[in-house]
């Protein structure tokens, strides 16, 4: 077999169409604080969508027409869905420990993907040409150039905040939110944390399947 | 319309506006909400028993 | 630990879920909440600050930035790297200064940038600008420090009535003249455009436009505007919509000592919410945090038919026994 067949088998080996798309999940996933997620992504789809329409006319464009700024302002409400749900989500994986049980890329991934979003927010901010990106610029770039970075990631320069913004960082966020929706799908919903009368049983398991001792007290694996 | 100057309220340190302080009320009323609703019981409706 | 999928949801009761439908409800609920908002809340858009409007509606605000810029002692011509070699707005992390270290990549020479070639432009087009240029630069270091300084003191008693400046008579040699020609360039609207695309022909680089405004000029309209640093401004944005509320623990270290007091208080801001950052990416890996939803007890609520569920098997099996 080539090296295509192999990356073939071991794709489908790892994530069958029926893992990819599920049409069954644990029963325990039986909360509204799942819907975070979702909603998070349904947020960034209309940033994307009412992203391209702005960046179709141009960056003045929204400043001129009315039409413009509706889009502009479905932009602005889409950013606060997005963080709102974000945060959200982001809370209910805490409170839930998802991280458990081999999951600690997938908080990573998407702690990550926090932080790269809030970045595309602020290019986002600099590239409004109105009097808050004024201030942001000039405000933000005492911090810029206090760590040495202020030359390469001028926020004054309009053009290369306008390129992270419509491109670069959008470009990453969504590779970022794949990685971390594959790794979900791959591994899993987290189960709930073992009640205290079945906490023993669920180590004695665990430790049996991969064939160690089970820890002597509780831990988080 | 919102053209107009926020509502702003201060206590100890904090300073913040009214329209950020209503959104961050918001996310914990809908976190709670979220915590606390009942999840309705789907029904199988279609397709066999696994 | 490598536990396939199957492996893990092995004895778990599956339930039907549609992903898709889900998704597509997420969405049209999504859709219709921000459509909603924009058709009614519109969205900010404070028309930007022009030079020609600081020009006109603060015009001692104008000269004082203008003569700073040519004297030195404003806060562009001395604050050091990327721009220049100043020591003004240096931060230091202990010993060390990455903005140092860095170096001068946006030369900026602000009397010649913002001053001195912006009156070249115009000397071309009125020879009186052309005569005091020419006396200007002729003189020594010595002698325009002089002028410059007189010419300083003097704008701290004048006034201003609309777009006119009332700046007592003194002897300031050509700086007088000077200021008064770039006000005057200012006012016309002129002063923006030689600063955007005075090198260039295409544009999208608006640092030198807006390292001119940065100071006062903007400050004053920001803190109107309840923007500035030490009123939790980053979070903030204009009229009364909402802001950028994630940022409230970046902005919270600036209204507290060391960062609020110190130079280097922006330096301390970065390596403060750096360590926090990675603090947060990291949870899974730190002992205690990671072991703090368990202690925290709120997963009791969101698996709660989870446990009742459990509670019944488990009371069966016991009784079954």
């Amino acid at each position: 077999m080539n090296f295509t067949g192999k990356v073939r088998e071991q794709l489908v080996r790892a994530l069958p169409p029926e893992e990819l798309l599920p049409d069954e999940q644990p029963a325990y996933v039986h909360s509204y604080v799942y819907l975070f997620g979702i909603l998070t992504l349904a947020s960034f789809v209309m940033l994307i969508l009412s992203g391209i329409v702005l960046a179709l006319f141009g960056p003045q464009w929204w400043h001129i027409s009315a039409t413009g700024h509706f889009f502009n302002s479905v932009h602005f409400w889409s950013v606060q869905a997005f963080f709102f749900f974000m945060v959200l989500h982001l809370w209910a994986q805490f409170f839930m420990g998802a991280w458990r049980d081999g999951r600690g890329l997938t908080w990573v991934s998407g702690a990550i993907t926090f932080v790269v979003s809030i970045a595309t927010a602020f290019t986002g901010y600099l590239s409004q040409q109105n009097f808050d990106a004024q201030w942001i610029a000039v405000q933000g770039k005492d911090a810029m150039n206090a760590i040495g970075i202020g030359a390469f990631f001028n926020l004054l320069n309009f053009g290369q905040m306008y390129s992270f913004h419509i491109f670069l960082l959008p470009l990453l966020v969504a590779m970022l939110i794949t990685l971390h929706v594959l790794q979900v799908r791959w591994r899993g919903v987290v189960k709930p944390y073992p009640l205290p009368d079945e906490e023993q049983g669920v180590m004695e398991a665990r430790a049996k399947s991969v064939g160690v001792e089970p820890p002597a007290e509780e831990g988080e694996s | 319309m919102l053209n107009h100057p926020a509502l702003y309220l201060h206590f100890w340190i904090i300073l913040i506006s009214l329209p950020n302080l209503i959104v961050i009320g918001l996310m914990v009323l809908v976190f709670i909400l979220a915590l606390i609703l009942p999840f309705p019981r789907k029904h199988v409706s279609q397709g066999g028993e696994r | 630990m490598k536990i396939t999928k199957q492996d893990y949801y092995r004895g778990v009761r599956m339930a039907p879920y549609d992903l898709v439908k889900e998704a597509l409800i997420a969405f049209a609920v999504v859709l219709v909440l921000v459509v909603v908002f924009a058709a009614v809340f519109s969205s900010p858009d404070e028309p930007p600050l022009t030079i020609r409007q600081v020009a006109q509606q603060t015009p001692l605000t104008f000269l004082n930035v203008a003569l700073g810029d040519l004297d030195g002692s404003g806060d562009i011509a001395s604050y050091g790297p990327p721009y220049n070699n100043g020591t003004g707005s240096v931060q230091y992390l202990g010993p060390i200064s990455l903005q140092e270290a860095a170096g001068v990549h946006i030369p900026i020479n602000t009397a010649q940038d913002f001053v001195l070639d912006p009156l070249k432009q115009l000397a071309k087009i009125d020879p009186r600008v052309a005569v005091e240029l020419s006396a200007f630069q002729a003189a020594s270091a010595a002698q325009q420090s002089q002028w410059e300084t007189a010419y300083g003191n003097a704008l701290a008693k004048a006034t201003a009535q609309g777009s006119n400046v009332m700046v007592p008579a003194g002897n300031y040699g050509p700086v007088g003249p000077l200021m008064a020609a770039l006000l005057q360039m200012g006012q016309s609207g002129g002063l923006d455009g030689f600063l955007l695309t005075s090198t260039h022909f295409y544009q999208t680089d608006y640092t030198k436009p807006l390292l001119f405004i940065q100071g006062d000029p903007l400050h004053e309209k920001a803190q109107a505007l309840n923007l500035l640093g030490t009123q939790w401004g980053m979070m903030n944005e204009t009229g009364s919509w909402p802001g950028q509320a994630w940022l409230w623990l970046y902005t919270f270290w600036y209204q507290i000592p060391p960062y609020s007091t110190s130079p280097n208080g922006d330096a301390y801001v970065w390596v403060t919410m750096a360590v926090l950052t990675l603090l947060l990416i990291l949870v899974p890996y730190i002992p205690g945090l990671n072991r703090l939803p368990r202690y925290l007890g709120v997963y009791k609520l969101i698996w709660r038919d989870y446990y009742r569920e459990r509670q019944t098997v488990l009371r069966q099996k016991g009784s079954a026994r």
